[in-house]
């Protein structure tokens, strides 16, 4: 090889190896340029990445509140619950573990279906539940097979209790797990294991009860293992609220209503604390704990008893004869009759060519306001309502707490309706005097629950504007309402007031009275009541004159009963309402219930550790 | 004692010492100083001198032993051994494919020795070296003839092949990269040279549809790699938030946090220079490429001071191989070119690549020691 071409070989290797090293370091010059790049330019922006990579802010979900009765017992409690969890990503195969775990416990489709959903939500390393309220049995399998489990673990988590299960399910409502829409106003809620209100006082009290999460900023690694602590803020437990709820008579109304699709309310009717509110049947509240089976949900829901309508609250009812009080009041003030004015009742009142009939056929003669209601003569009070016309009768009405809204802590408490002839026109319809008569016995458009017939009542025994409510003290700090005098006079004169109070006496308690039944068999003590029955189906003619019988009716057909009463009546304490659906006859059906529960609440006398100063009303009347 | 004697001395006399003389201790201290690098960042990743760092140092202390008994063998030596080495390494490629070890998805790996060795690594030493040996005699005429080239270019396609069968793309395309090299140094002609790169630039879309899924799914998460944060696309994610937290100065020794909470997937192999990105900031990771270029320029600085073709081309594969390796490895954790399971030298932790590298560096030394060998017709001949 010659030297030239040696030469030249070597000179075009110099410039070519030169040439590569130029590459080589112009390549490298760009990854400085762009380590440049992330490091300075763009390093604040993953500064911060990294922080929020490192730093895990995790809140502690306090335990929920718990509800006590107004003695102090737990009527809404939390329950140790052990559960499984699965942490995703400390398994290789999600699928595969599931499979495990069902052969051990077994998992329904619709449980698999929420896990993988929840899965698929949350990243790898927070943990799913399972499966709550697991056995001690199926702990202890899950336990022993932890080696097929990879990711399965078992934590004590708390659910809620409801010691008097579905006696008060109404009355608390129940917590279920929150939904995604709810998840959006709250990061707590996300949290496993966590509850919110669905209904009831659990609901109207949710907040409270829940207090609020503390949060812990935690350092940790990657799969989410805390490293450790860097800064605490304490939460606000949930509070404790005393209810004005008397749980073991709750227990016995519900007993009393039997197997009766029924309600009863039971007032301290000084200040409007509800003692009792049944609603018969009812359901067991803890179930929505671990979710509901479709086989139950269609069972409550075809069922034509509705256990999940709280109708002491939420069922309406026409009033029917219940409903006297309020035209009687209403035509005493408005000056169309005074307490002594007579009225003739030959069983029927025409108006133009249409006939109203009384319940009594050959009529009750001469009666006034005392003998109206002792009788519940439909007539006397046709012709009060004549005479007061409906204006008169839906304000009376009103004030009473009828077809208003009340301020009882219940989310689905209804307010009932009242019509007025502004109503009637705006439908495009005429208000006719015999629309005013047919309301003057409590039929006719009105709607009304137990609670506002039961908030009549202690309006009616009190002469205060009593509010209904269920919470005594939050957190141990007494709520308003408590004492008598934080209720408003209704500013009715105490005359008119009692003459209505004592034709509710003669219904119980006079030996012509509608409702002998209602008598009560303690000494001493009286009640005072009215009966209602209303029909649920335009009775005709022809059926009227043909003996009609509603005992004949199918059951839906049928009136409802309704009986409403305070005790005692000399010193009025106790205000309650009962409403048994197709019960037929007040007097009959509702008029004994009524006697048995105020039997039991003056047994009792649940509001007698809370000493209230006597009444005006009540000494003016002895 | 003149240049001219000196010279002699060195072209006549490979005795011990003399060689020893000749060896480059500055290269010797900068590969040194790369290794203490990466000393410190496996210390930090390891949480202190276990379970990696003390291992990474014991095993250079082995590669340099190793490095320099390489560097006092005779290159002619070795040249005569390159056809062999490559025989060798596509077996072993072939061995690896038939038995080998399938880690990720692909089969790399040959456990020897308690370490599992990849033969591509080998095999990347064994092509600079053999296709040195073939353009050694290369007149820059000869070079100009079309059937002298075919050989070669079936040299550097049959590994490239197997690799890409194992499938290590990565690994692959370097050693496509590296071999072209050693063509362009040995004056491969320009025009052939762009025929060769448009004519790669023309298959690209070809080969993307033969790729493993896998393979895909690196290119299409490196295209977007928010797009998935938890999957294929989490390490690059991970890795760019690791290096630009460090910012400017770092946030100390032991102090990152990507680091330490774990957020760096596999960070004391592939990723090791996040943590010097992270703990040491742009000071450090410039420091660190400050360090590589040096060691690459004096790769080719070697290559330019060697009298024989062997030596130079065989000297700027070696160089050309480990820019590679540094360049793919720091684009790849600063997510500019997709994920493609290439160590950084002599820092990331992982014996078997840090031993090849060490082995190609003293065949490197060998050429400069050696660097006025005079290939004789008849002993030398290669």
């Amino acid at each position: 090889m010659g030297v030239r071409r040696e030469t030249k070989r070597t000179g075009v290797f110099t410039r070519r190896a030169l040439l590569v090293g130029g590459v080589q370091l112009t390549a490298l010059g760009v990854l400085a340029a762009k380590l440049y790049q992330v490091q300075v330019v763009e390093g604040a922006k993953y500064s911060t990445l990294a922080d929020s990579n490192r730093v895990s802010a995790r809140l502690i979900a306090p335990p929920r509140g718990r509800l006590l009765d107004r003695f102090g017992t737990p009527v809404a409690n939390n329950n140790q619950n052990w559960r499984a969890l699965l942490i995703a990503e400390q398994t290789e195969d999600v699928g595969g573990t599931l499979d495990a775990f069902s052969r051990i416990v077994p998992l329904a489709d619709h449980e698999r279906a929420r896990i993988e959903r929840e899965l698929r939500r949350h990243r790898r390393f927070i943990p799913v539940t399972i499966r709550e309220f697991l056995t001690w049995e199926d702990m202890a399998s899950i336990e022993v097979n932890a080696p097929d489990l990879p990711g399965v673990l078992v934590d004590l988590g708390t659910s809620r209790l409801y010691p008097f299960g579905a006696s008060l399910a109404h009355v608390l409502g129940y917590v279920a797990p929150p939904t995604e829409a709810d998840m959006g106003e709250e990061p707590m809620l996300a949290l496993p294991g966590i509850r919110v209100g669905r209904s009831g006082l659990e609901k109207y009290h949710d907040l409270t009860l829940r207090g609020r999460a503390g949060a812990v900023q935690l350092e940790v690694n990657a799969v989410g293992r805390v490293i450790r602590e860097l800064e605490r803020q304490e939460g606000t437990q949930g509070q404790d609220i005393t209810l004005t709820i008397d749980a073991d008579l709750q227990q016995q109304v519900l007993g009393h209503l039997g197997d009766e699709s029924a309600s009863a309310v039971v007032l301290d009717c000084r200040n409007g604390e509800v003692l009792a509110m049944a609603t018969n049947p009812s359901f067991d509240p803890s179930v929505f704990n671990s979710g509901v089976s479709q086989a139950q949900w269609l069972e409550w829901t075809r069922n034509r008893r509705a256990p999940l309508i709280n109708k002491a609250a939420a069922g309406l009812y026409a009033p029917g004869s219940t409903f006297k009080m309020v035209v009687a009041l209403a035509g005493l003030e408005a000056k169309a009759i005074t307490p002594w004015d007579k009225i003739n009742c030959p069983g029927y009142l025409d108006l133009g060519d249409t006939r109203f009939h009384c319940w009594s056929k050959g009529g009750h003669g001469m009666l006034d306001l005392h003998g109206g209601l002792k009788n519940s003569c439909d007539v006397f009070f046709y012709e009060v309502a004549r005479r007061a016309g409906m204006d008169h009768i839906a304000t009376m009405a009103n004030r009473f707490g009828l077809g208003v809204p009340l301020e009882i802590e219940l989310p689905g408490a209804r307010k009932g309706f009242v019509p007025t002839r502004e109503w009637r026109i705006a439908q495009g319809k005429p208000w006719n005097i015999g629309d005013t008569i047919v309301h003057g016995i409590g039929q006719g458009f009105l709607q009304l629950t137990p609670m506002s017939l039961a908030t009549m009542v202690a309006r009616i025994a009190t002469g205060r504007a009593v509010q209904p409510h269920l919470t005594r003290s939050i957190g141990g700090v007494a709520q308003r309402g408590n004492r008598p005098e934080d209720w408003p006079s209704m500013g009715l004169p105490d005359r008119e007031l009692h003459a209505v109070r004592e034709g509710m006496w003669a219904v119980v308690n006079d030996e012509h009275g509608t409702a002998p039944l209602a008598r009560l068999l303690l000494p001493n003590v009286q009640m005072a009541g009215k009966t209602g029955s209303t029909q649920v189906r335009r009775v005709s003619r022809e059926a009227r004159e043909h003996g009609y019988k509603s005992d004949d009716l199918p059951w839906e057909f049928r009136p409802h009963a309704l009986f409403v009463a305070f005790a005692p009546y000399d010193a009025p304490k106790y205000a309650l309402a009962v409403v048994v659906e197709h019960g037929n006859a007040g007097a009959a059906a509702a008029a004994p219930i009524a006697r048995d529960i105020m039997t039991d609440v003056l047994t009792r006398d649940p509001a007698g550790g809370n000493p209230i100063v006597p009444q005006r009303v009540a000494e003016t009347h002895t | 004692m003149s240049v001219m004697e000196r010279r002699l001395i060195r072209e006549t006399s490979f005795g011990l010492t003399s060689k020893l003389w000749q060896v480059s201790w500055l290269y010797v201290l900068l590969l040194s100083a790369l290794a203490s690098v990466g000393y410190v960042a496996l210390y930090s990743a390891g949480g202190g001198a276990e379970p990696y760092a003390s291992r990474h140092i014991l095993r250079f202390a082995f590669g340099l032993t190793l490095m320099l008994s390489i560097a006092l063998v005779d290159i002619r030596f070795i040249a005569r051994c390159s056809w062999p080495a490559y025989a060798v390494g596509v077996g072993l490629l072939v061995m690896v494919m038939v038995m080998g070890h399938t880690g990720k998805g692909a089969q790399r790996w040959i456990e020897l020795g308690g370490m599992q060795w990849q033969p591509s690594e080998f095999m990347k030493l064994a092509l600079v070296m053999a296709l040195a040996s073939w353009f050694h005699r290369a007149s820059w005429d000869r070079m100009g003839n079309p059937l002298f080239l075919i050989p070669p270019v079936i040299a550097v396609l049959v590994p490239v092949a197997l690799i890409l069968k194992e499938p290590n793309l990565g690994t692959a395309v370097i050693t496509a990269v590296v071999g072209f090299t050693v063509f362009l140094g040995a004056g491969l002609r320009w025009w052939k040279v762009l025929l060769a790169v448009g004519g790669i630039a023309g298959a690209a879309p070809i080969a993307y549809a033969h790729l493993h899924d896998y393979q895909r799914a690196r290119i299409t998460t490196f295209l977007n790699p928010e797009s998935d944060p938890l999957g294929a696309g989490y390490n690059i994610i991970q890795s760019k938030i690791a290096l630009g937290s460090g910012g400017m100065w770092g946030k100390g020794f032991m102090q990152g946090t990507q680091n330490h909470l774990n957020f760096l997937p596999e960070k004391q192999t592939d990723f090791v220079f996040t943590i010097i990105a992270e703990e040491w900031g742009l000071v450090g990771t410039l420091a660190v490429l400050g360090l590589l270029s040096l060691i690459v320029l004096g790769g080719m600085a070697m290559a330019l001071r060697c009298r024989h073709q062997y030596g130079r081309l065989v000297a700027l594969g070696i160089t050309m191989n480990f820019f590679m390796y540094i360049f793919v490895n720091v684009a790849m954790v600063m997510g500019a070119i997709p994920v493609g399971g290439v160590p950084l030298p002599l820092v990331s932790h992982g014996g078997s690549a840090m031993i090849m590298v060490m082995i190609a560096f003293g065949v490197l030394m060998s050429a400069h020691v050696h660097r006025d060998a005079e290939f004789g017709e008849g002993r030398d001949e290669i």
